[in-house]
C-alpha cells in the first residue's frame, strides 16, 4: 500500500513536472518566433529598437516597419495560431478523434464559401467579408449540430455530417471562383489559402480580444473535456454535465475559429495538427490544451517566417502549412488508424 | 466504511425516442448487497442500469437514491456516490495506467482546486485493491483484456462511491479472468460494504456470485430473490423460451443451470 | 451500352425472382424518364425550340436559330448523359467493392487526386491537350484512390464508412492545398486549370466527347462484368471466398474499372460530385441490393439525374447558367445527410 502510493504519487509528480517543463519551452520557443519575426524583415533592427518600438517609443525608420508592419502581422499570426490549435484540439478531444478538426467537419468551409460569395458576388468591403465569414462559421456550426442531434449527438454522426457539409460548400467555392473575374480570384484565392499578409489593427484586434475572452472559457471545461474522451455514459458517471460542457466548448471552439478564419482565413491543417503534435510533445493523459494552443503559434508563426524568407517566391502562410502538413496528415491518418484508435 | 443509501426506481418506464423499452418497472437495491441483473439480448437490462445511473432519464416514474429524484440532483453530486462501470468505456491512446485510475478522482475535484494526498491516497488503494499497481506505469493501450477490465474497475474504485453498477463488466474476458473479476467485486462488497448492481451474461455466475438475481424479460421483472427461488425452469423458460435442468452447483450449492436444447431431451426422459 | 440495358440480367427471367417484373418496371420507367428529359435538356435553354424545329434539326437541318441551338445542345445532352450514367455505375461499385454505404468519388478524394494530377500536368508539364488532360486525370484519380482506401482501411474494422469518408476528405484537404500552392504564383496556370474546371458539361462537343469514350467503354465494361461478383462481396470477404469467388481478382477489377470512369468523366466535365453517392441509395430502394439489377438502374438514374441537374442549371439562372457540380451538391448533400442519420451507432 505505502509503496504504491510512494510510486503513484512520484509517477504523478514527475510526469507532471517533464509536461510542465516541456510546455515551457514551447512558450520559449514562441516568444523566440515572435521576436524574429518583428527583428527580421527588408531592414534587421536590433531587440533593443524592436523592444523601444513596442514600448510605443519613435525610433526612425523602424517605427513604421515593425510598429505599423511587423507588429500587427506578428500578433495576427500569434493569436491565429494559438486560436487554431486551442480550438482544434477542443474538437479533436471532444470527439475522441485525433481527425475531427474544425477544418476537416466544415466550419471552415463554411466561412471561405461566405467570404468568397462576398468577395466576388458581392463584392463587399474587407471589414464586412470578416464579419459575414464569422457569422457563416457560426451558422455552419449551428446547421451541423441541429442535423447531427438525435438523442444527443454521436461523434462519429457529427464528423461525417460535418464532411457532406463542406463537400457541399466546397463544391460552391469552386463553382464561385471558377466564374470570379481574374481580378477577384486573386484576392479570393489568397483569402481561402490563409495569409497574415496586410494585417491591420482593425482585424487583429477583434481576435485578441476574442482569445483573451474564450481561451479561459474553453481552459475551464479542460477536465470535462478530458473526461468525456472516455465515452459519454463514463463521463456522466464521473459528474461530468455532457451536454453542457459539449454546447460551451463546441460555442467557444467555434467563435475561436470563425474570428481566426475571418482574420487569416483558414490557414490549413493549424487546426488539425496542433492537437496530435502536441501530444507527441508532452505525453497523453492530461489536458492538450494549453501545448496546442502554444503548438498552433509555433506553427503560423514558424511557417509565416518560411514563406517570407525561405522561397524565392513569398507565399502566404496557408500554402507553408498546406504544403508541410499534407505529408505529415497522411502520416497522421495511417498512424491512427493502424493504432485503431477509433473504429 | 460506507454509508447507508437507498436507490430505488419506483414505476419507472424508459424509451431510446418513441421505442419503450422498460414500462413501469420498480425495483429497489438492496443496499449493501450485490443484485445481478439477468436476461435476454434486447431485454432492457443496459437500459434500467443506465437509468439507474442517471444516463438516461424516465420517459415515466422516477429514480430516487436517498429519497431524491437522481436527474434533479447536481451531477457531480451524485458522482461520489454511486459510479458507473458502462459496457465499453474508451481509453484515450496512450494514457498510462495511474494517469487513467486518477481521473475517478475528478468528481471529488473543483475546478482550481488542486490534486491532494488524499486523491493519491484513493488512486494508490485502487490500484493495490485491483492488483494493478505493478502496471502503474504502463500504457493501458499495451494491456491485455483481463488487465484492462481491472484497470477500469480501479477507476470506479477511485471514486470511492459507495454504490458501483457495473454493464456486463465480464465481456470479453476468458473464464479464468471473468471469475477473476467478479472476486474482485465481492472482496470490494464484503470488506466495504459497497452496493453493487451488475448486468451479467452469464446465467451460472449470475447465480453464483448475487446476493440478489433479478431477471428481466421485455422490460419487466420476472423474477426476483434470492438465486435459488430465481433461477428455476420455469422462470428460465419464461425470460430465455429455452427448457433446462437445474441442479446444485457441486463447489457453490448455488442453482446451476443446463440448458437442454433439441437433441439431447431424449436422454433427460429416460433418466426421469 | 444500349446492349446491356437490353438483354436483362441473368437470372431475372428464372421463375423463382418473383421480383423481376417491379424491377423492371423500374428500369422502364427510368428509361423513360430518361427520354424525357434528353428531349427537354435539347429542347429547353435560353431559347426554347419547338418540336418541329427540333425533329427538322435532328434531320440535319440546321436553318435558323432554334435548328442551331439543337445542335449545339445535342453533344451536351449527350456528354451529360454519358457522365452521370458511368458516376452512377461507379458511385454503385465502389459502395459494393468498400460495403461502405458513403463511398462517392467526391467524398472519398478521387475528383480532388484528378483536379491535381491536372494542374501538376499543367503547371510543371506544359499539358494542354485534351487527351494528355485525361491520361493524367485517370492517373491523378487512381492514386488517390488507392491512397485513400489503404489509409482508411488499415486497422480494427477495415474501411469503415467513418475511416473512409476522414481517409477522403483529409486526402481532398492536403491535395487542395498543394493545388493552391501551384497555382497561387501562376497567374497563366490558374486560368487554363479555371479553363478546365470550368468545362463541366457545357463545353461539351463531339470531339471532346469522342476522346473519353475508348476510356469509358472500357470502365463500364469492368464494371459490368463483376456485378455478380460484387453480390458475393458484400457477404464479405471470407464468405465470398466460401462461395468460391475470387475475391482480389474481383475487387481490382471492379475497382480499376470505377476509377477509370471517375477519372475519365473528371477529365471531361471536371469535378462533379454526390451523383455517384446519391444515385446507387435511390435505385437500391427501387431494385434491393442484387447488383446485376443495381448497376445497370444506377447508370440510367444518374445519366438521369445529371440531364435533369444540366437542365435546371440552365433554367434557373436563365440566360446565365449554373454548373451542374453545384446543382448536384446541393442536391446530393442533403441525401449524404439523409444516409448518415439513417445508419446505426454501431455501422458507422
Amino acid at each position: 500500500m505505502t509503496t504504491t502510493l510512494v510510486s503513484v504519487t512520484s509517477g504523478r509528480l514527475g510526469r507532471a513536472r517533464s509536461r510542465a517543463l516541456l510546455t515551457g519551452i514551447l512558450a520559449a520557443v514562441v516568444v523566440a518566433l515572435v521576436a524574429t519575426s518583428l527583428m527580421v524583415g527588408q531592414t534587421f533592427y536590433g531587440p533593443g529598437e524592436v523592444l523601444r518600438v513596442v514600448l510605443g517609443q519613435h525610433v526612425p525608420g523602424a517605427s513604421f516597419a515593425v510598429g505599423e508592419l511587423r507588429l500587427p502581422r506578428t500578433t495576427l499570426a500569434l493569436v491565429a495560431g494559438l486560436a487554431l490549435g486551442l480550438a482544434g484540439v477542443t474538437f479533436q478531444t471532444m470527439l475522441h478523434n485525433p481527425l475531427a478538426s474544425p477544418d476537416v467537419i466544415g466550419i471552415s468551409s463554411g466561412a471561405s464559401a461566405a467570404a468568397v460569395v462576398a468577395i466576388v458576388v458581392l463584392r463587399l468591403p474587407e471589414s464586412l467579408v470578416s464579419l459575414v465569414a464569422i457569422g457563416a462559421a457560426l451558422l455552419t456550426a449551428l446547421v451541423i449540430y441541429l442535423l447531427a442531434y438525435r438523442d444527443g449527438v454521436v461523434g462519429t454522426r457529427l464528423i461525417l455530417i460535418g464532411i457532406g457539409i463542406s463537400a457541399m460548400l466546397d463544391s460552391v467555392v469552386s463553382y464561385v471562383i471558377v466564374r470570379a473575374a481574374t481580378w477577384d480570384l486573386q484576392t479570393a484565392m489568397r483569402w481561402l489559402t490563409g495569409s497574415v499578409n496586410g494585417a491591420v489593427w482593425s482585424t487583429v484586434a477583434p481576435l485578441t480580444l476574442a482569445v483573451l475572452v474564450l481561451a479561459p472559457v474553453l481552459l475551464a471545461q479542460a477536465r470535462p473535456l478530458r473526461l468525456m474522451q472516455h465515452g459519454d455514459d463514463a463521463a456522466a458517471a464521473l459528474g461530468v454535465p455532457v451536454e453542457r460542457t459539449r454546447v460551451i466548448a463546441i460555442l467557444a471552439a467555434v467563435g475561436l475559429v470563425a474570428l481566426a478564419t475571418a482574420a487569416a482565413g483558414p490557414i490549413a491543417f493549424v487546426a488539425f495538427l496542433a492537437g496530435p503534435i502536441a501530444a507527441r510533445i508532452v505525453g497523453p493523459g492530461t489536458s492538450l490544451m494549453v501545448p496546442a494552443a502554444l503548438v498552433g503559434a509555433v506553427l503560423v508563426l514558424g511557417a509565416d517566417l518560411v514563406g517570407q524568407h525561405a522561397a524565392g517566391n513569398r507565399y502566404p502562410v496557408g500554402v507553408v502549412t498546406g504544403v508541410l502538413g499534407a505529408p505529415y496528415l497522411v502520416h497522421l491518418l495511417i498512424r491512427t488508424n493502424r493504432a485503431g484508435g477509433s473504429p | 466504511m460506507t454509508t447507508a443509501h437507498t436507490l430505488v426506481a419506483e414505476a419507472v418506464t424508459l424509451a431510446y425516442g418513441d421505442r419503450t423499452v422498460v414500462e413501469e418497472l420498480d425495483l429497489r437495491v438492496d443496499d449493501g448487497r450485490i443484485t445481478v441483473i439477468v436476461g435476454a439480448n434486447a431485454c432492457g437490462k443496459s437500459t434500467l442500469l443506465r437509468a439507474l445511473a442517471r444516463l438516461l432519464p424516465p420517459s415515466g416514474g422516477r429514480v430516487l437514491l436517498d429519497g431524491k429524484e437522481l436527474h434533479r440532483q447536481p451531477t457531480k453530486e451524485v458522482a461520489r456516490t454511486l459510479g458507473l462501470l458502462p459496457q465499453s468505456p474508451v481509453a484515450p491512446e496512450g494514457i498510462v495506467v495511474a494517469d487513467l485510475v486518477a481521473r475517478g478522482r475528478s468528481p471529488h475535484q473543483r475546478l482550481l482546486s488542486r490534486w491532494s494526498g488524499a486523491d493519491d491516497l484513493a488512486v494508490a488503494e485502487a490500484l493495490d485493491l485491483t492488483g494493478t499497481s505493478d502496471l502503474a506505469d504502463r500504457v493501458v493501450d499495451e494491456l491485455s483484456g483481463g488487465q484492462r477490465q481491472r484497470v477500469w474497475i480501479a477507476m470506479a474504485l477511485a471514486q470511492r462511491t459507495d454504490i458501483l453498477l457495473l454493464d456486463e463488466p465480464t465481456t470479453y474476458l476468458d473464464i479464468c479472468h471473468q471469475v477473476e473479476v467478479l472476486d474482485l467485486l465481492t472482496d470490494l462488497n464484503r470488506d466495504r460494504g459497497t452496493t453493487i448492481v451488475m448486468v451479467l451474461h452469464d446465467l451460472n455466475l449470475a447465480a453464483r456470485y448475487a446476493d440478489r438475481l433479478v431477471a428481466l424479460s421485455r422490460g419487466r421483472i420476472v423474477a426476483s430473490g434470492d438465486p435459488s427461488e430465481v433461477l428455476t425452469p420455469a422462470v428460465i423458460r419464461t425470460v430465455f423460451g429455452m427448457s433446462s435442468e437445474v441442479v446444485p452447483d457441486p463447489v457453490s450449492g448455488r442453482p446451476m443451470v443446463l440448458p437442454v436444447g433439441r437433441h439431447h431431451s431424449g436422454r433427460l426422459a429416460a433418466t426421469a | 451500352m444500349t446492349a446491356v440495358l437490353d438483354s436483362p440480367p441473368r437470372g431475372a427471367a428464372r421463375p423463382r425472382s418473383v421480383t423481376a417484373s417491379p424491377r423492371l418496371a423500374g428500369l422502364a420507367l427510368a428509361v423513360a424518364a430518361l427520354g424525357v428529359l434528353a428531349v427537354l435538356s435539347v429542347t429547353l435553354g435560353v431559347r426554347d425550340v419547338s418540336l418541329e424545329d427540333l425533329l427538322a434539326a435532328l434531320g440535319g437541318l440546321d436553318e435558323n436559330v432554334s435548328q442551331a441551338a439543337v445542335h449545339k445542345r445535342l453533344p451536351r445532352t449527350l456528354l451529360a448523359m454519358l457522365v452521370g450514367a458511368v458516376l452512377g455505375l461507379a458511385g454503385a461499385v465502389m459502395q459494393g467493392v468498400t460495403r461502405n454505404p458513403l463511398a462517392d468519388p467526391g467524398i472519398l478524394g478521387v475528383t480532388a487526386g484528378a483536379s491535381l494530377a491536372v494542374v501538376v500536368g499543367i503547371a510543371f508539364a506544359g499539358l494542354s491537350s485534351p487527351t494528355g488532360f485525361i491520361w493524367v486525370a485517370i492517373a491523378g484519380a487512381a492514386v488517390s484512390a488507392v491512397l485513400v482506401y489503404v489509409v482508411g482501411s488499415l486497422g480494427r474494422g477495415g474501411a469503415t464508412p467513418l475511416k473512409l469518408a476522414l481517409a477522403g476528405a483529409a486526402t481532398s484537404a492536403a491535395f487542395s492545398s498543394l493545388i493552391s500552392a501551384i497555382l497561387l504564383p501562376r497567374i497563366a496556370v490558374m486560368d487554363s486549370f479555371r479553363f478546365w474546371q470550368i468545362g463541366g458539361v457545357g463545353g461539351a462537343s463531339l470531339g471532346r466527347i469522342g476522346t473519353v469514350l475508348p476510356f469509358l467503354l472500357v470502365g463500364t465494361l469492368l464494371c459490368l462484368v463483376v456485378a455478380r461478383g460484387l453480390n458475393s462481396l458484400a457477404l464479405g470477404d471470407d464468405l465470398a471466398a466460401g462461395l468460391g469467388e475470387r475475391v482480389a481478382l474481383t475487387r481490382a477489377a471492379a475497382a480499376t474499372g470505377a476509377v477509370l470512369l471517375c477519372g475519365a468523366a473528371t477529365a471531361v466535365a471536371g469535378p462533379i460530385g454526390f451523383v455517384g453517392l446519391v444515385v446507387p441509395h435511390a435505385c437500391r430502394l427501387l431494385v434491393g441490393s442484387d447488383h446485376r439489377w443495381l448497376l445497370p438502374l444506377s447508370m440510367v438514374v444518374g445519366a438521369a439525374l445529371l440531364t435533369a441537374a444540366d437542365l435546371v442549371g440552365r433554367l434557373v439562372a436563365r440566360p446565365s447558367e449554373v454548373d451542374v457540380g453545384i446543382v448536384t451538391a446541393l442536391v446530393g448533400a442533403p441525401v449524404f445527410i439523409v444516409v448518415v442519420r439513417r445508419m446505426r451507432g454501431r455501422t458507422l
